[in-house]
């Protein structure tokens, strides 16, 4: 309908990944390319403040004002396209001094888990039984302490980082390729299960994100497959790659692959032993022994019979199977089509329209895989666009877009409580136990008690937000207690947005603390 | 506005909260029937629980994670010729079994083949036939209380325990739920909530809204009672039995179907024997049962039914990591204090001795009772259904009676 709004055709991801690198001219060099007219894509004109929030809501962890006016500045177009190749970009300092002091951020994690470890079995060796306790207590507080500290990371990220389409990605696959920290052995891992396995790819090549998650240690401990070794399969992590990271449950794989490819994933597993010699193997397999960190290739674990997957023989031998394995399902139109609906689950509507879901899976399946070819298919879709505003909230959503509403840029403190929030609402970051990962449909969420619970989150920010700004728990609130939000300029941009049955409610407060719980658990505030 | 509004909302859109809770919650009928559904959600480890004590090939296939015969050191507790029961809940479910208020169903599971706990679980809470067209919306206690509510005499007030609505009980039938496992000081007194609901009314979330307002009343009292009892126990309860209890002060009173699910099931790796991981999950499980018959008070546990299901069971055989992998039949749990006398105290059902030989696919426990035929046998005999209204519960199954009760 109007020329003013799309995007440059897919680019390859060798010149992508150089942007990303830090080429800034190479974005400008872009910005030139002319895509076609697309209908169903509001042109400058027509794109007023209301649509500026909505894109917002949807694109980001939630409008608020420092993201209105970068969008305003830069137009849709050019700040969509910076959101899907962001360059590396900085938080706030606050933000990231808070980031840097945990001990999460202070060491490498192989280290790190080698020091825990060496800690455990020196306080399973006391022999005092009042000190072995407390010895392993102490143990155990430093794990709830590093899965504690990669809650507020991603927390402080969602909320402060200019990358926001990038966060919203990076819970996604987070979830994508669940682990959970019910499973005690990942504790200490899931910082870098993050960090390293989901964050550098977030935007990137799904067949990466596949094989990082597959091999990292969170995930090996996590399903098990540490423990899966020739003859002695163990088919957990096997069954869960074909039916929920890659091709899904009814694409006509058997249970014969679920355990030809358990076999393909044998002796692959974890060691936490800093000083472990590589083991004794006989000439012809030494070679093939693979320690990365904490990443293990055991030659006498593999099973190296013949082996046959989704009816092709598996060519490779040793760990270079997996990689064979894994392209294959990578590269399957049943991953193209399960990976491209779930995306728009998660960020058009519960139910995608299949039209939208088959020509994204087109865009995945032509571009191998470009995760970020894939979502721009989906903006310029005139689905997307009349899909805005009507997308639930998860709790994780509805908890970060209320705080960013409601304090800005101005960088909380504590954000445990928010934690709390989230905690409260059944949402925990690496908290679900099973490794379908959290449901991102209206029905799984706002059921009654949802509904009440949240009305209660609604009025513990609204009315004493000041939590998120103390310097220790105990310490007396800041005053006024509540966020500066009414009133202000981004609450008089918020109202025009706002039903006539809201409008009535907020008419009714009798204080900035009701005032603030009433927009907060408004049903409005319910979507995205 | 944001919203996607339907019409049936329409007519509750002018009424007053008040009056739109009472269409919401009517009190259930006095001396109605109770079923409670607990759902063990990841496939718990039956063979384990109900041991098949008779079974040489048991004990040849699990030679680490077995649990030993009755009379042995930590064995199982003989319940009969065939059976035993894992010492974890000799406190719990053994006295109930030994008083006539449990039952197992062996051998009990879906047609289902995708050893997949999602796919499964999803399929045994719809409760329809595999083939065919399913309706991904409609769950079979919701037909069930839909059934039960549209037969005029009696009301019925369905309620899940669980912080989201399960699939089991979607569907037209008005369903409400709330997790108890931490209940809070409320935080938005009424006349809050009732500024809160306006801005609802008339959206499709507003029937949610005003459930929630006034389930959040009902738990905080259900609480409120349980703090001025707790003098009777020396230690307060924790995880399920806390919730057990609070779920039974609930149904006594309020609520007449009830469903939980419990999780932490998925043992892969480690599992344990007698004692271990696997071990204190039954404990636990077995205490919150055990607890939830007892604050039913006689009465109402006398026309309490409480079903232990799962979405299937485990590998027979004990996989490399001492463990064991997804499987097929499992074994269901009646109690209730008014079992009958064939199904109190005894292992019902279609069974069959367990060897090499009789393993479903070499592997795995066959499914020689379909749940949809136990349940629909155990529905009917409970609610008094005629053939037309079990239909809609479990449409295209003949039942199956095992008098359970």
């Amino acid at each position: 309908m109007h020329g003013k709004f799309s995007f440059p055709p897919a680019t390859p991801f060798s010149m992508r990944r150089r942007r990303l690198l830090g080429s800034a001219g190479a974005m400008f060099a872009l910005a030139g390319c002319a895509g076609k007219p697309l209908a169903g894509v509001p042109a400058d004109a027509a794109f007023d403040e209301r649509a500026r929030l909505q894109w917002l809501d949807r694109v980001t962890w939630g409008a608020d004002e420092t993201s209105e006016e970068a969008l305003r500045r830069a137009g849709l177009r050019a700040w969509l396209r910076g959101q899907l190749h962001p360059r590396p970009a900085k938080l706030p300092a606050e933000a990231q001094r808070q980031i840097d002091a945990m001990a999460i951020s202070r060491q490498p994690v192989d280290q790190l888990v080698f020091g825990l470890e060496a800690r455990r079995k020196d306080a399973a060796a006391i022999t005092d039984t009042a000190q072995r306790t407390a010895a392993l207590q102490a143990y155990q507080r430093e794990l709830a302490s590093l899965v504690r500290e990669t809650r507020q990371r991603f927390a402080l990220r969602a909320l402060y980082s200019p990358d926001q389409l990038h966060e919203q990605m990076v819970w996604f696959w987070g979830n994508h390729f669940n682990v959970s920290v019910r499973k005690g052995a990942t504790r200490a891992l899931v910082a870098d299960y993050e960090e390293s396995a989901i964050r550098p790819y977030a935007l990137g090549r799904f067949r990466e994100l596949l094989g990082h998650t597959l091999r990292h240690p969170a995930m090996l401990l996590y399903l098990d497959n540490a423990r899966n070794a020739v003859n002695r399969l163990n088919e957990n992590h096997a069954r869960e790659l074909l039916e929920l990271h890659t091709l899904g449950v009814d694409s006509g794989y058997s249970q014969a692959d679920v355990q030809e490819l358990a076999r393909v994933l044998t002796g692959l597993g974890v060691n936490l032993k800093a000083d472990a010699a590589p083991p004794k193997l006989p000439p012809a397999r030494a070679g093939e022994y693979v320690r990365e960190g904490l990443f293990e290739f055991h030659p006498a674990r593999h099973d190296y019979g013949a082996k046959t997957l989704l009816g092709q023989p598996i060519r490779a031998r040793g760990l270079a199977e997996v990689d064979e394995a894994l392209d294959r399902l990578a590269r399957a139109p049943a991953t193209a089509r399960l990976v491209s609906r779930k995306l728009a689950v998660y960020m058009v509507a519960d139910e995608p329209p299949k039209a939208l879901v088959e020509r994204m899976a087109a865009v995945f399946r032509r571009s191998d895989g470009d995760i970020a070819a894939v979502l721009q298919a989906m903006f310029e879709s005139p689905e997307f666009a009349a899909s805005l505003g009507r997308k639930f909230r998860d709790p994780m959503h509805y908890a970060i877009a209320g705080v960013r509403l409601a304090y800005g840029t101005r960088v909380v403190r504590d954000v445990n409580p928010l934690l709390g929030w989230i905690d409260r609402m059944g949402q925990p970051l690496y908290g679900h136990e099973t490794p379908d990962g959290y449901a991102m449909v209206r029905n799984a969420w706002a059921s009654a008690g949802q509904m009440s619970t949240r009305f209660e989150i609604a009025r513990a920010l609204g009315g004493s937000g000041a939590v998120l700004f103390r310097e220790a728990p105990g310490a007396p609130l800041e005053k006024p207690p509540y966020p500066p939000l009414s009133g202000s300029p981004m609450a008089r941009t918020l109202e025009p947005s706002l039903g006539p049955d809201t409008r009535t409610a907020l008419a009714q407060a009798k204080s900035p603390p009701d005032w603030h719980t009433f927009l907060l658990a408004s049903p409005e505030r319910m979507y995205r | 506005m944001p919203l996607h509004r339907r019409h049936l909302i329409q007519a509750a859109a002018a009424a007053p909260l008040a009056a739109a809770a009472g269409r919401l919650f009517a009190a259930p009928a006095a001396g109605g029937s109770k079923l409670l559904v607990v759902f063990l959600r990841g496939a718990y480890d039956c063979s384990n629980f109900l041991v098949p004590t008779a079974s040489d090939f048991y004990y040849e296939a699990r030679p680490r994670i077995a649990i030993a015969r009755p009379g042995e050191d930590k064995g199982a507790t003989r319940l009969d010729a065939d059976w035993g029961l894992h010492p974890a809940v000799s406190a719990s479910v053994l006295p109930l079994f030994q008083r006539g208020h449990c039952a197992f169903v062996p051998f009990a599971g879906t047609e289902d083949l995708s050893r997949s706990h999602f796919e499964t679980q999803d399929g045994i809470e719809l409760g329809q036939a595999l083939q065919g067209r399913r309706d991904p919306g409609s769950g079979f206690l919701n037909r069930l209380a839909g059934v039960l509510g549209s037969r005029g005499s009696a009301t019925v007030s369905p309620m899940a325990f669980t912080d989201r609505l399960p699939l089991v009980l979607r569907g037209e039938a008005k369903a409400a739920n709330m997790a108890l496992a931490r209940v809070g000081k409320r935080a938005i007194d009424a006349q809050r909530g009732e500024v809160i609901a306006g801005m609802y009314r008339g959206t499709d979330l507003a029937d949610s809204v005003a459930e929630g307002f006034i389930l959040r009343e009902e738990v905080q009292r259900a609480v409120q009672s349980e703090m001025s009892a707790a003098d009777r126990s020396a230690i307060s309860p924790k995880g399920f039995e806390l919730v057990a209890r609070r779920m039974a002060l609930l149904m006594r009173e309020r609520f007449d179907i009830g469903f939980v699910d419990v999780g932490g099931w998925d043992t892969h790796a480690s599992q344990g024997g007698a004692t271990g991981y696997l071990a204190s999950r039954f404990e636990e499980l077995g205490r919150g049962v055990a607890a939830f018959a007892q604050e039913m008070d006689e009465g109402a546990w006398r026309k309490t039914v409480v079903v232990v299901i799962s979405e299937f069971g485990r590998t027979f055989r004990e996989n490399g990591s001492q463990g064991t992998d997804h499987g097929h039949g499992t074994v269901y749990w009646v109690l209730g204090g008014g079992l009958s006398a064939q199904a109190g105290g005894r292992i019902v059902g279609e069974q069959q001795a367990l060897t090499q030989a009789s393993l479903f696919q070499n592997r795995d426990y066959p499914v020689l009772n379909e749940y949809r035929a136990v349940l629909g046998g155990l529905f009917t005999r409970m609610y008094g259904l005629s053939a037309a209204q079990r239909e809609r519960v479990f449409a295209g199954v003949a039942p199956k009676n095992l008098q359970l009760v």
